[in-house]
């Protein structure tokens, strides 16, 4: 077919009888504005980091150079590949953080929604209430009560309290309540199915999109996270990429040499991240008020 | 496996299920959040008395403080400034944050506007950079040598002044938190946006709305407990601004060790080594983010967050 309009095929349209709306240049540059705007300083690491470290105070902030690949290897060099193990100390904490938050947010969720049982609507207001509870009041005490348990400076210091997510619980429960039909459950049961065998293979994988959902959710916090790492650790060797990239920066102040090593230190560590989001884009549909919109 | 009895099937069992589903949370919770509350408030109400020259064992004991630790919290004038700093801070942040992802929100949902996929994903981006990567890079774009805004504005022939200095800094801070955020809160009302069926427009078309009149009659109060959402959420992370000042510290010396509340609370904390008063500063902070977001959704009335009880 010659004759299909291009914008059809670029911008698949829900409803084929609706008459084609005049297009707005005005609403386009807005958006490309706020698109610019947000992707400028990922052009520019994308940019500097390709700079010697002599280039990235003196040649134009964007004109690119040829050092991508030295800049790499420098900073690989870095007391014996350091940044890498930043790397994987972060994945270890965002994936083992988030899956486990995952499961436990997704057990929680489930029992709240699907269960009628004494103390339920207290156990979930004051679930809840943990998603106003700044992080402040809890670092310093958490802090200290890990330290009674000889735990800080540890992994334990970062992963365990990014476990917990009452943010995850709340919207592991309005998946479960949604996802999962009361029919379904009940059916199981008069088959003789045990309640968590019903969880497990009846719940989970309807529950599934959520659930990605929620971990994508406290993988994104855990890695990005700084104060609680900031706090717990001091021994660079647990570091995650905030901490550790953080530090780095403080000792470029007097050793300028290694600002090149931070710029490119800086793309590496949001790589993985821009990736995971691009695979994972239909995940991102991020309904905070979802209860308030149903009921 | 519990084995539930069989015969009650058609009422709500009475069965110990719905507890091991929620024990590993409440554990959890138990541990990591309201054990410290409990413990901050605790460390809050004492003080180390020191007997003598405070060395050797026994020299320094905890004992009860009353209140004195929140008396010296609250009039201590580092406090009062970082949270006069704070408050300007949020309230350059949080409008402008949230109308920019309520305004790019509402293009994104209108037919009329060209590239929304490629502007979505644009903008979404931000969120994957966590906070001390950004404010890294921003860093690095605000120094004068590097800045291509002072390079341009130089050709320009209107030099910038410093982007770092006393009076820009909050500002200089702010579009980090902005940048950081707009995308992920912009997607959180895009997504709300998406729940209303097109017919509804189709409709407001018909009888000869205009596309503003259809986003602000119809799209803007059906996505309202979006935004009082991202406006609470807003509220509580403006509050705890600690890694953008933080990581921009080793770039300019406008920042001080106590910038903002949480940075008072570090310093009290882990340089000072007075637990006492950071404890005190950090339950008077939480105290506040709790009132202000608490009184806020009892202010609008929400039913954001009204379960869906059944």
């Amino acid at each position: 077919m010659t004759t299909l309009a291009p914008e059809r095929t670029i911008q698949p349209v829900s409803t084929p009888v609706r008459r084609p709306t005049s297009r707005s240049p005005v609403a386009t540059a807005i958006l490309l504005v706020g698109a610019a705007y947000c992707l400028l300083p990922v052009l520019w690491v994308l940019i500097a980091s390709s700079k010697s470290g002599a280039e990235l105070f003196s040649t134009f902030t964007f004109s690119p150079s040829t050092h991508l690949f030295d800049n790499i290897a420098d900073l690989s060099a870095y007391r014996g590949g350091l940044f890498w193990r930043w790397m994987a100390n972060t994945t270890l904490y965002a994936g083992v953080g988030g899956l486990l938050s995952t499961i436990v947010s997704a057990a929680a969720g489930y029992g709240l929604a699907k269960y009628t049982f004494i103390g339920k609507q207290a156990t979930f207001n004051v679930l809840l209430a943990g998603v106003l509870v700044p992080s402040v009041v809890l670092a310093v005490p958490q802090y200290l009560l890990l330290a009674k348990l000889g735990l800080t400076n540890t992994y334990w210091a970062v992963l365990l309290p990014s476990i917990i997510s009452p943010y995850g619980i709340y919207l592991a429960r309005i998946y479960a309540a949604a996802a999962v039909p009361d029919d379904l459950v009940e059916a199981a049961r008069t088959d003789g199915a045990g309640d968590f065998l019903i969880f497990r293979s009846i719940a989970v994988p309807l529950m599934a999109p959520g659930l990605v959902t929620v971990f994508l959710f406290q993988f994104v916090a855990i890695w990005n996270n700084f104060l609680l790492p900031y706090i717990m650790l001091g021994n660079d060797q647990l570091f995650p990429l905030t901490v550790g990239l953080s530090g780095l920066l403080n000792q470029g102040a007097s050793q300028p040499s290694l600002y090149t090593s931070v710029v490119t230190g800086s793309l590496l560590s949001i790589v993985p991240l821009v990736a995971l989001f691009l695979t994972l884009q239909r995940y991102w549909k991020v309904d905070l008020a979802a209860g308030a919109v149903k009921s | 496996m519990s084995t539930g009895s069989r015969a009650a099937t058609r009422r709500p069992r009475r069965s110990l299920a719905p507890y091991a589903f929620l024990a590993p949370a409440v554990l959890l919770f138990a541990a990591f959040l309201a054990l410290p509350i409990g413990y901050a408030v605790y460390l809050s109400l004492r003080t180390v008395k020191v007997r003598g020259l405070g060395l050797g064992k026994g020299s320094r004991e905890q004992v009860w403080a009353g209140l004195s630790n929140y008396s010296k919290a609250l009039t201590d004038p580092d406090f009062a400034a970082s949270v006069l700093r704070v408050a300007a801070y949020g309230v350059i942040v949080v409008p402008t944050m949230l109308g920019l992802a309520l305004l790019f929100a509402l293009l994104l949902d209108t037919p009329r506007a060209r590239a929304r996929k490629f502007s979505r994903l644009a903008i979404f981006l931000p969120y994957a950079v966590p906070a001390v990567i950004s404010s890294l890079l921003w860093g690095f774009l605000y120094l004068p040598s590097v800045s291509p805004f002072h390079h341009v504005a130089d050709r320009l022939g209107w030099p910038l002044p410093d982007l770092l200095s006393s009076g820009n800094v909050i500002f200089a801070v702010a579009n980090i938190a902005v940048w950081g955020g707009v995308g992920f809160n912009m997607v959180v009302i895009y997504t709300a946006l998406k729940a209303i069926p097109s017919e509804i427009y189709e409709a407001a078309e018909l009888d000869g709305c205009g596309q503003i009149a259809i986003a602000w009659r119809i799209k803007v109060p059906v996505v309202l407990p979006s935004l009082i959402m991202t406006f609470v959420f807003s509220l509580i992370a403006t509050l705890q601004v600690f890694a953008e000042p933080v990581t921009l510290r080793p770039l300019t010396n406008t920042i001080s060790s106590t910038w903002t509340p949480l940075m008072k609370v570090y310093r009290d904390a882990f340089t000072r080594d007075d637990l006492h008063s950071a404890a005190a500063t950090s339950v008077i902070l939480a105290f506040a983010t709790f009132v202000l977001s608490y009184g806020f959704l009892r202010l609008v009335q929400s039913r954001a967050f009204g379960q869906e009880n059944r």
